[in-house]
């Protein structure tokens, strides 16, 4: 056990230094770095002058040294200059003869946003903390009501129940989030078409819309008129895919011979569900849930743009569109580690939960 | 002119695409006449949600195939005084058309007409992405499941690591306009096209090569034509100039197959690592039977019907893909009527003006809806054999 938590580490480092290696390389193409020298500069720049500006600034050096200076194992450029010395590691708050020699995040400073100009862990902190507490609701939301539709329409394969529970799970796989969200907004938040107008009319609401078409108030005070809308956008897509799983694995189960034997024992059909047939039908779910977060992930990004939730994604969005190197690569470390993370976990509980690989 | 009602402007949408109507029925027609005599494509017709999956995706293929006879106005057209007009609008004197049937959006550009451009767009794009992730998937699956060892460790590390990058970041990374100066599309494009040029002389190298003039023919012809292709669409060098592809559509093309193939991989080296215990492959390890030959020949045909299910469901996500793209503005031209960017533009005043949003909206996802209705009835037909 622990040579295989010890193995899919390594894999994990592994895959993370390739993945930000990748992303370094693209964002710092020369096209790129002459693009963010004439915005950090003037963009009237001549040639030459972008040139010296990426030497001073030590844009200059080899791609794998400025890597290892990222990483922290190659020690940080240092330009001495007619105001000094400049260089990485040396700031506003650190001076020349204070500033240590590496600073990359195995030393913990994850660097300056070039888009925020503040560091990238206070930014990445407080994003991603937003981006909990949406994940955190989307699942209290998904998971339970995925859960249900699929046991219910798996109970009985082929039924009415079935038919319609399945076709709902179709539809919602087939919405993106910028569709369904798109014609949410529409329906409860908007002020002069869907159902807001009409109680606004009858005196059943206060403001002028049902829910509120940004959540932008969210950041501070989660309330479920504000926060409605971008949940159950992001719940709705997932919820699909889990569902028509759980169903498959609740066919599955319920053609089993032991659900036989319990039927033709005399068990009433509701205790053979519950007692016998869910803590089997619900294995195969628990991994499928647990590898929707990296597909979440992307819908969060597409929901915080339109919802203007300045989450992780509303973060990732701000920092590709403007080429945010630093801020780009922190994003990179954080999906890589996410994404396997999740996977991690998903084969783990699925040896713990399922007795039959354990024991074998 | 009196603006026109609800009742009205469907009445008047349902005559704009008659000629979508027509083609559907002489489909559906033939095809249910001759449904025993089309294999797994007749079956589909034995199963109520295949033929309305069918249904929904042939209306979107012919509304893209017949998009200039169907739409009203110029899609790139603003009648200045058409600008966020509610559905119904009349159209001023001397237009195309006397209404604006869905409205105008911000730039007083027609709706209905955008929309169905749009299809156009999308439709070009999708299928063709998906047929490329699938030869690229399954000339690296095969051999990966198959052989297993270090080359299935190195080709699914590789996968995992495409797979464990952020998309849109992806996306934000390779189709920007700067990129093109660098010519990583180029690069990328001169590699993921080669695929099935590699997998089609492949396949009939295996199977013909006891026939060395059958096969000099089949193999001469592919690539020939194949190269000819290659040429143009990833180095925009053809000598006849038939073939080339726009450097934005480029970019977007290869963007959409670099994501999707190492999910192909994937399902493409479960079904092989699942087969190859069989007997036909045990059979024809016997026989002496190539490595490729048993992998092209008698796996795959026998991993069709998951394959097939596959194919149709990865439409539909490249064409929700394609839509993000769109939704944050990258590799396509700010004008262009694609579903992604027109729900994009009209996402600002979505709350006062909701038309321009919501009927690219509505569109893309009855057209997924279809592709996955589509899919389930395939699955169905294919698992009563």
């Amino acid at each position: 056990m622990l040579m295989f938590l010890l193995r899919r580490f390594g894999i994990m480092v592994l895959t993370a230094l390739c993945l930000t290696f990748i992303v370094f390389f693209l964002t710092n193409l020369t096209p790129n770095l002459e693009k963010l020298a004439r915005s950090e500069g003037s963009v009237r720049m001549s040639d030459e002058q972008v040139t010296s500006w990426l030497a001073q600034n030590g844009y200059a050096q080899p791609l794998v040294v400025r890597y290892g200076e990222w990483l922290g194992v190659m020690p940080g450029w240092t330009v001495s200059g007619a105001e000094g010395v400049t260089g990485r590691c040396i700031d506003s708050a650190t001076p020349a003869e204070a500033a240590p020699r590496f600073c990359g995040i195995i030393q913990g400073d994850w660097g300056q946003s070039s888009v925020f100009k503040r560091p990238v862990s206070e930014i990445l902190g407080r994003a991603l903390g937003a981006t909990g507490w949406l994940m955190l609701w989307v699942m209290i939301v998904m998971v339970p009501s995925a859960l249900a539709l699929g046991v219910l329409a798996g109970m009985r394969e082929g039924s009415r129940t079935d038919r319609v529970l399945s076709t709902v799970a179709i539809a919602t796989t087939a919405t993106p989030e910028y569709v369904s969200g798109v014609i949410f907004i529409v329906i409860f938040a908007s002020a002069t078409a869907g159902v807001s107008p009409m109680l606004a009319e009858m005196g059943w609401i206060e403001g002028r819309t049902l829910f509120q078409g940004t959540a932008t108030s969210a950041m501070d005070n989660i309330t479920f008129w504000n926060f409605g809308l971008p949940v159950i956008t992001v719940a709705l897509y997932g919820m699909g895919y889990i569902a028509r799983m759980t169903r498959a694995s609740m066919t599955e189960v319920m053609t089993a011979q032991y659900i036989r034997t319990a039927r033709l024992k005399g068990v009433r059909f509701r205790d053979v569900v519950i007692r016998h047939a869910l803590r089997n039908a619900l294995i195969a779910p628990f991994t499928v849930i647990m590898l929707q977060f990296p597909w979440l992930l992307n819908g969060v990004v597409i929901v915080e743009t339109l919802f203007n939730y300045k989450g992780f994604g509303w973060t990732l969005v701000q920092g590709a569109g403007n080429n945010d190197i630093e801020l780009l690569l922190a994003c990179s470390v954080v999906a890589v580690i996410v994404v396997l993370v999740t996977q991690l976990i998903s084969d783990i509980g699925y040896a713990l939960l399922n007795p039959r690989i354990r024991i074998s | 002119m009196e603006p026109i009602g609800w009742g009205g402007i469907f009445a008047r949408m349902i005559i704009q695409f008659w000629p979508v109507w027509a083609a559907l029925i002489i489909t559906f027609a033939v095809s249910i006449h001759y449904r025993r005599r089309l294999g797994l494509y007749g079956k589909l017709f034995d199963s109520t949600v295949g033929m309305i999956g069918f249904g929904i995706v042939m209306f979107w293929v012919y509304t893209a195939f017949f998009a200039d006879i169907i739409i009203t106005h110029d899609p790139l057209g603003q009648l200045s005084s058409m600008k966020n007009k509610p559905p119904g609008t009349a159209a001023p004197d001397g237009s195309t058309y006397a209404y604006y049937l869905l409205g105008g959006d911000n730039l007083a550009r027609d709706v209905f007409s955008r929309m169905v451009m749009g299809a156009r767009r999308v439709l070009a794009i999708a299928p063709a992405a998906t047929m490329f992730a699938f030869m690229v998937g399954i000339t690296l699956g095969l051999p990966a499941g198959y052989f297993a060892g270090k080359l299935d460790t190195g080709l699914s590390f590789l996968a995992n690591l495409v797979l464990a990058f952020p998309v849109i970041l992806l996306f934000y990374l390779l189709v920007t306009p700067e990129i093109r100066d660098t010519g990583i599309p180029t690069i990328l494009a001169a590699v993921l096209f080669i695929f099935p040029i590699i997998f089609l002389v492949t396949l009939f190298n295996s199977r013909y090569f006891t026939n060395p003039n059958r096969r000099n023919l089949y193999v001469g012809v592919t690539l020939v034509l194949g190269l000819w292709a290659y040429s143009g669409l990833a180095f925009n060098a053809d000598p006849l100039g038939v073939w080339s592809m726009d450097p934005n559509l480029l970019n977007v093309f290869v963007a959409v197959v670099f994501v999707n193939a190492p999910t192909v991989f994937r399902i493409v080296r479960g079904i092989v690592l699942d087969l190859r215990s069989r007997d036909y492959v045990a059979a024809g390890q016997t026989r002496g039977e190539g490595a490729w030959y048993i992998m092209l020949w008698e796996i795959l045909p026998n991993a069709r019907g998951p394959l097939i299910v596959d194919f149709c469901l990865r439409i539909g996500y490249t064409t929700i893909l394609l839509g993000t793209l769109g939704f944050f503005g990258l590799g396509v031209s700010p004008e262009s009527p694609d579903w992604g960017s027109t729900i994009n533009d009209g996402r600002r005043l979505l709350s006062i003006f909701p038309a321009p949003a919501v009927v690219p909206a509505i569109a893309l996802m009855s057209l997924v809806l279809g592709l996955n209705l589509l899919a389930d009835g395939l699955r169905e037909e294919s698992m009563k054999d």
